[in-house]
């Protein structure tokens, strides 16, 4: 904290290095100072409470990826891991690193949008806050850090029983980043949707949350023509980006397709658990 | 910030003192300051897996990490795996399956799936395909490597009738 109060603007925390590291072998990044958190005790854990489960900044997404208290109580997150990278990268990588990081394309960021996440920071001069994850990201790799501050821990709110998860994803390869990604949520009541949550990767600047998208799902029953209305409302709202990979058109049709398969995946789910 | 720093490691067993500047990649100083080459250098940006090593158990990506990051820990390298002249039953699985050609990508996949047979020693094929998916062969098409971890894994390979 002392050095990054010091050295501020022109110094980088390194949490895990899967993404920053890569950025300075590029010369896409070049601070002057190296904070390494890794030599930081204290930053690496995995806990439960009542409502939440608070997860350490520096804790390796593998280790979540093997926990059970993740995979019980954030299933979401859980969901996600998988699709990181590979396991030699996940084997570094780390939670609250990949979360700073603020790629759009990056699936720990959507997961704390959904799940309306709080993010802890701490700094010397501000000492401890809490952010919600829906402030927290702001736009490509930048979040509301403040430049002497650290992210610390991640808190997500326990699923509720009966909520069912599901992550779909369109990459090139095993293991690249998506070109679109959609991650649901879905909590059923007496065979109706409760509680539908729709948030899109790799379609803006930061994790896309879709209220309308959500709101033609509360109350009505899991069809599929709810899930197609739903995909076919975050389609229309978004405009993503034409790249290399895919027209913007083409990933508005994956948006389409992956929200419905998302939230049919996540409903079934939630039924089977009922 | 550019003061060289010890840094003690254990490498395949044996201790180590490298003195190196913070700013050095692991895979940097394996190879030039402790003079083990195995471990190659692809893309040096995380993609390509040729520099995989196993650090304390687990299989990362040696040219994603400063040596200063692996100060005390525990490194094992291709050159760990074979008992002098011996092949170890990996690598005597892998030859026996014509795993690899050029031999560039071998020493990235080789410890790969050693952290993976250690993980779990009886892996099924998805499992194999899942573990190797963060490394880049250009040669064989990656099914006589697949085979190769079968057979180091006791089961059936799919194409070995072929050859």
């Amino acid at each position: 904290m002392t050095l990054l109060a010091e050295y501020g603007d022109d110094a980088k925390l390194l949490a895990g290095g899967q993404s920053l590291v890569p950025m300075l072998a590029l010369r896409l990044a070049y601070p002057s100072a190296l904070i390494d958190l890794s030599a930081v005790d204290g930053l690496d854990y995995i806990r439960r409470d009542n409502a939440h489960v608070a997860i350490g900044a520096m804790t390796r997404e593998r280790a979540a990826e093997r926990s059970d208290v993740v995979r019980e109580s954030v299933p979401l997150l859980a969901e996600a891991m998988p699709l990181i990278g590979h396991i030699a990268i996940r084997n570094r990588g780390t939670i609250g690193g990949s979360a700073a990081h603020s790629d759009p394309s990056a699936e720990i960021p959507a997961v704390a949008v959904a799940l309306d996440a709080e993010m802890v920071a701490r700094s010397i001069a501000r000492g401890q806050r809490t952010i919600s994850a829906a402030d927290f990201f702001q736009g490509f790799f930048t979040t509301s850090l403040e430049a002497d501050e650290a992210l610390v821990e991640l808190r997500f709110p326990v699923a509720q029983p009966g909520t069912g998860v599901a992550f779909e994803e369109a990459t090139r390869r095993h293991g690249d980043f998506a070109m679109v990604g959609a991650a649901a949520a879905v909590r059923t009541e007496g065979g109706r949707i409760a509680d539908g949550r729709v948030v899109l990767i790799g379609v803006s600047d930061t994790p896309v949350r879709h209220a309308e998208a959500e709101a033609v799902l509360a109350g009505a029953e899991p069809t599929t023509e709810a899930f197609e209305a739903s995909g076919a409302l975050a389609a229309d709202s978004v405009t993503p980006p034409s790249d290399l990979h895919g027209t913007s058109a083409y990933r508005k049709q994956l948006v389409r397709v992956l929200v419905r398969r998302a939230l049919a995946k996540a409903a079934h789910r939630s039924l089977e658990a009922r | 910030m550019s003061d060289k720093m010890d840094v003690q490691l254990r490498v395949n067993g044996a201790p180590y003192t490298a003195n190196v500047e913070p700013r050095k990649t692991l895979a940097d100083v394996l190879r030039d300051d402790l003079g083990l080459t195995g471990t190659h250098i692809g893309c040096e940006h995380g993609v390509c897996g040729a520099c995989t090593v196993v650090m304390d158990g687990e299989a990362v990506r040696s040219c994603l990490m400063f040596a200063v990051q692996a100060r005390g820990s525990e490194i094992t390298t291709i050159e760990g795996l074979a008992n002098g002249d011996e092949l170890n039953p990996l690598q005597q699985a892998m030859w026996e399956s014509h795993g690899f050609q050029c031999g560039f990508c071998t020493p990235g996949f080789l410890m790969q799936i050693t952290a993976l047979l250690a993980e779990n020693p009886s892996p099924g094929e998805a499992e194999i395909r899942e573990a190797l998916s963060g490394n880049i062969c250009r040669c064989t098409g990656y099914q006589s490597i697949v085979d190769g971890v079968l057979r180091a894994a006791g089961q059936p390979p799919t194409l070995s009738s072929a050859h």
